[in-house]
Formats: C-alpha cells, structure tokens, sequence
C-alpha cells in the first residue's frame, strides 16, 4: 500500500484561518443587517405532526412579521405525546404544547405549568383541528373489512399499538369500545366484551403510532391497522395507494388534539403575547387551510377544501359524550387494573 | 489489616478519591434517587405493584431471555473470538469489523431488521413458519433481540485474551505429553475463562436494560412478551414516577445481586489461577 502524500490534497481540505474568518466576517454582517428584533419559542408537539407544523410555523412567522415587524423563530420538539409532556413536566422549556390527547396536557396542568381551565381559554375546547381513527388495509381489502364487526372475525388480524404507552392508540381503544356501546345501546358488558374479542386479534403490541405503521407495513404483518385518519391519507401518499387502502367504518371516535400555552415556562421566558397569538392563529384561515393540506379536519368547513383529498363521511362521537372526560376515560381503561388489563389478565 | 496495601506507586488517596465521586456522580445518586422515589409511595403499595402477575411475568422475561442470550452468546462469542484470533483467512478483517455492527446500529433500526427478517412473511420467518416456529413476537423473539446486541461483548472482552496467550505454552503443554483437546482443556480454556465470564456478564447486562431493539420484535403482548423495562415505561406514560421507580428498583436489586454473584465467582476463579503450585 502506498503511504499517503503527507501534505497536499487531504490538507487542502481543510479551510484556512483566513477563510474561517471570512466566512465568520459573513456570518457577523448578515446578523447585523437583520435589524428586526426576533422572538424565539418552542413548540412541544407528537410525533406526526412534524411537517403540518412546519408549514404552519412558516406562514406564522410572515404573520407576525406583517403585524410587529418582529422576528419569529418557532423551534419544534416532536416525540410521543405522553413522553413530551413528561418532558414539559420535568423542565423542558416549551412556551407551547400541541399533544394528541387534552389527558397528557392535563397532567402537565396537574402540576402548575398550565393554568386550569386552559381548555375553555381557546373556541372547541382549545382543539383547533380534529380527525378520526379509521383502519388501513391492504389492496384490494382482501379479508372485505368494511367495519368495526369485522375486526373481531376470527382469522382477521388487527394491528394497532399499546394504548398504555401510545396516547395515540387510546384515541383507537375508545373507538372500537365506543362504537360497541352505542351499537349495543350503552350496554358496558357488551362493550367490553367486543374490545376483548378484537384484542385477541390483535397479535402485535408496539409502543407508538410509527411502530404499528411500520409492523403492517414493512414486515407487512396484519389485516388491517387502525389509524387516525390524518396518518392514513399520510400513509397512503407516500406508501402509494397501489399497497394500501382506506376503509372508514360506520361510526368511530371524534379525535381532539388540544393545544395549549405553557403559562409558567412563557411568563418566564416573556413570550406568553406571542405563544397565545401562535395558537390563536391556528384557528385563522390560514391556519385551519394549512391544517386541511396536512390531512387533519379543519374546524372552519370551508377550509376543507383545501385538502388534496375527501374526508369520508362517518358517524362522529366525542370522547365528553360517552365516557364523560379524558380522566374518567383514563381511570375507566387504562390505569392499572382498568378494562385493558383485564382483557389480559383473565387468562387466557 | 490495614485499608490498603502500601504500593510503590504514589497517588492512592487522590486518585481512589477521584474514583469515588465519579462513581458517586455518575452512578450512586441517580440510583438512590430511585430509591427514594420509591420510598416516597410507602412499602406496602411497592409490593403490591411489584408482585402483580403482569410485572413478575416480565421479570421472568426479561431475566431469563438475558440469561440464554448471555449464554448463547458465551459459547458462540467464544467461537468466533476463538476463529479471529487464531486463524488467518481472507475477509478476516470484514468479519471483524461485523462483530461491532451490533454495538453501532441504532436499536430501533436493529429491532425493526430482526422483526422484518423474523416475522412470518420475512427470509428467516418464513422459513421456521413452516415448520412450526414462530420467533417475531413471541419470547423466542426477545431472545434472538438479546442475543444480537450482546455477540460483542464476549467476542470483545475474549478475543485479545486468545490473541495474547504464547504459543510456548502450548509447546509446553504439547512436549509435555498433551493432547490438543487437553491442551484447550487445561491450559487455553482456564486462561480465557475470566475473559470470558467478564463477556458474558457484560453480555447479560446489556440484555437487562436493552429496550430499543427488543420491543420491536417482542410483540408487548400483556403476561406473555412484556419485558420489564416497557413496563416501566408504561408506568411513566402514565405519569406514575413512583411506580416506575418501584419497578426499576426490583430490576436494580436483582442485577445488583447476580452482578455481585458473577464478580464473586469471577474473583475466586482468578485466585485460584494464581494460587501458587498450580
């Protein structure tokens, strides 16, 4: 082997001190030349509305400029909903939080970062777009799913993630359990009996949302993935509707993403003006337009037609409706001892 | 007895006391901090989370498929360090470097591989599907998991033993009347094996902890493919530090005792190799 040269092209590589301070001259100047004063706040959100946010923090910022001639830099923080409030709760400093589920920013309000009442501050319970858990199945719908009965037939395979360690999967549990019940017109018993029968289809438990879209889809295990809505149109773009289809059955669980501020971290930081008009904005026109391009329902109708698809027609229920609220559903389903372990646990 | 033997080299104090408070820093507080989250709840609402069947299934779990991976991975590492120290071929230095590749893969990305490659419509899967094994979520899953992440840490821990043993002593061993089977027996096996148990031990650890890889492949099906890390994991989810912290600290307790047991015997094997006479 031939050594290599000891000075020469692998040195050249480097850049020398005069550009460094070239480039440090650049980068000092193009600072100073943006006199605008600028205001910078994070944004704690779940995993899958990464891309929704960034368009929106985007055209925030252009509002906001319009208004104040102000800077805004909107950092972004994305993880499991319940691992981002935890997150907040032990000292991460976002201004804001937009989570899968009002139980997450809740336990954060338990804990005095959030004022009570934080969900009446904001027009539909602080939740400034919806969407619904509908199932994906493979081309073709070979196993004919066409709703929520079908999930329990034997021999159908139904993959969906741990709702005790996915928020998100919570919202797909309250589906199928509230369906049940008012097919069975409020019967508990018969409820419970239903979600039993579909978890015994259920052959695979992952952790998070990503983790049970990545099950059906990689190692392609399952009938049939329960999805919210807004992941499913997701997924078929960029899986290709050649692979998967969507099925919306005939009723199912109206999901609320809630958003809020984070009084105590944006009273601290002197951002509360600014994080409070972030939220607000989620409810403009814009705003609610840039939500419907991300697949998620729009509360304003009109912006639904911005959306590159059709939002199926479904039999919509809320969570306030027929379990009273988020904590009651919690204590009720997911807790220790609740309903979802005792599908487990009666030996079978 | 005196706390320490006099040493011709100087700097005991500072650099014991050095010692001690990284120890403590990086080891000792955050444990006790666990400790004391537990404490907080009151003894008698710990032992009712710990003994819950859904938590002592997992334990059983987590601890047995960390054990036969660790031991899986004594006689296979051992095999393979055995191979790279002692032979040359081509590609030698490939196979190498794969023995790391475990240490460097994200274990999201590792579980995800292993759960596609395992699962009844992947290479592997499909091919135990037909006679009657299934290994993507089930316990066999989270086992073949372990074992994958903790292949280098005995071919590690192993390799540079074999690489340094003199070949005089096999010599000895040889004009001395030996066999090759005696000579592994009693003289290359015996000064290997501390490496060895440090591999395995290693190897188990990291099975114990191991969360990224394993719940991908595991199913995290409730009583019968939960390790015990997921569940102390739900238990945060469910923002119930204390019961997290009683869990962790169950888990704390029983690495800590079979970490101390292997350490022990690991001591015992070491001086009866430098006992004089032998």
């Amino acid at each position: 082997m031939n050594p290599p040269p000891a000075t020469g092209p692998s040195s050249s590589k480097a850049p020398s001190r005069r550009e460094l301070l070239g480039l440090g001259l650049t980068f000092s100047l193009g600072c100073r030349k943006s006199a605008a004063p600028r205001v910078s706040f994070l944004n704690a959100s779940y995993d899958p509305t990464r891309e929704f946010y960034q368009e929106f923090n985007a055209a925030f910022a252009r509002h906001w400029r319009r208004l104040h001639g102000v800077d805004v830099i909107v950092k972004q923080s994305h993880g499991g909903s319940g691992k981002q409030a935890r997150a907040v709760i032990d000292g991460l400093p976002a201004d804001v939080v937009t989570l899968a589920l009002a139980y997450d920013i809740e336990a954060i309000a338990e804990r005095g970062l959030v004022g009570p009442g934080w969900q009446r501050r904001l027009p539909f319970d602080s939740c400034p777009y919806t969407s619904t858990i509908v199932f994906l199945v493979r081309k073709g719908n070979p196993k004919r799913i066409r709703d929520w009965e079908d999930l329990i037939r034997p021999g159908v395979s139904v993959i969906t993630p741990n709702p005790k360690t996915s928020g998100g999967a919570r919202w797909n549990y309250l589906a199928a359990w509230g369906h049940a019940l008012q097919k069975h017109s409020g019967d508990e018993g018969a409820a419970r009996s239903f979600v039993s029968q579909l978890y015994r289809n259920v052959p695979v438990l992952d952790s998070g949302a990503r983790g049970s879209t990545t099950t059906f889809v990689q190692p392609g295990i399952g009938d049939v993935l329960l999805s919210w809505e807004s992941e499913a149109f997701q997924a078929i773009a960029e899986l290709g509707a050649d692979r998967i289809e969507m099925v919306a059955p005939s009723s199912s669980i109206l999901t609320e993403p809630p958003v809020a501020v984070v009084d105590r971290v944006a009273e601290r930081r002197g951002t509360a003006e600014v994080a409070a008009a972030y939220l607000e904005y989620l409810y403009s026109d814009e705003g609610q337009r840039i939500a419907a391009r991300h697949y998620y329902r729009p509360r304003n109708p009109q912006a639904a037609s911005e959306a590159p698809v059709r939002f199926p027609q479904l039999q919509l229920f809320r969570v306030g409706e027929l379990f009273g609220d988020w904590q009651k559903a919690h204590q009720a389903h997911f807790a220790a001892g609740g309903t979802f372990d005792q599908i487990y646990q009666r030996g079978t | 007895m005196r706390f320490k033997r006099s040493s011709i080299l100087p700097g005991f104090w500072p650099s014991f006391a050095f010692a001690l408070l990284y120890l403590s820093l990086l080891v000792l507080i955050p444990l006790s901090s666990v400790a004391l989250t537990t404490a907080s709840e009151g003894w008698s609402l710990t032992w009712r989370i710990i003994t819950a069947p859904q938590v002592l299934a997992s334990l059983r779990l987590s601890f047995g498929a960390s054990l036969a991976a660790a031991l899986i991975n004594s006689v296979f590492g051992f095999l393979v360090a055995w191979v790279l120290a002692r032979y040359q071929f081509p590609g030698k230095r490939l196979v190498d470097a794969l023995v790391d590749l475990p240490f460097a893969l994200p274990t999201a990305v590792a579980g995800i591989t292993l759960a596609a490659l395992y699962s009844e419509t992947g290479w592997i899967g499909s091919v135990l599907a037909r006679a009657g094994i299934r290994v993507a979520y089930t316990p066999l899953g989270v086992l073949v998991a372990l074992t994958f992440i903790g292949l280098p840490f005995v071919v590690r821990s192993v390799q540079p033993v074999l690489e340094d043993i003199e070949q005089e002593a096999e010599e000895a061993a040889a004009s001395l009347g030996a066999g090759r089977g005696q000579t592994f027996r009693l003289v290359l096996f015996p000064l290997a094996r501390p490496a060895l148990l440090t591999g395995f031990t290693l190897a188990f650890a990291r099975g114990l902890g191991e969360y990224g890889s394993v719940v991908f492949i595991s199913g995290n099906i409730p009583l019968r493919t939960e390790i015990t890390p997921l569940l102390i994991i739900t238990r945060l989810e469910q923002y119930d530090y204390a019961g997290a912290a009683a869990i962790a600290l169950v888990m704390l307790a029983a690495s800590l005792v079979l970490l101390l047991a292997i350490n022990l015997l690991q001591w015992r094997t070491r001086r009866v190799m430098e006992a004089p006479g032998l």
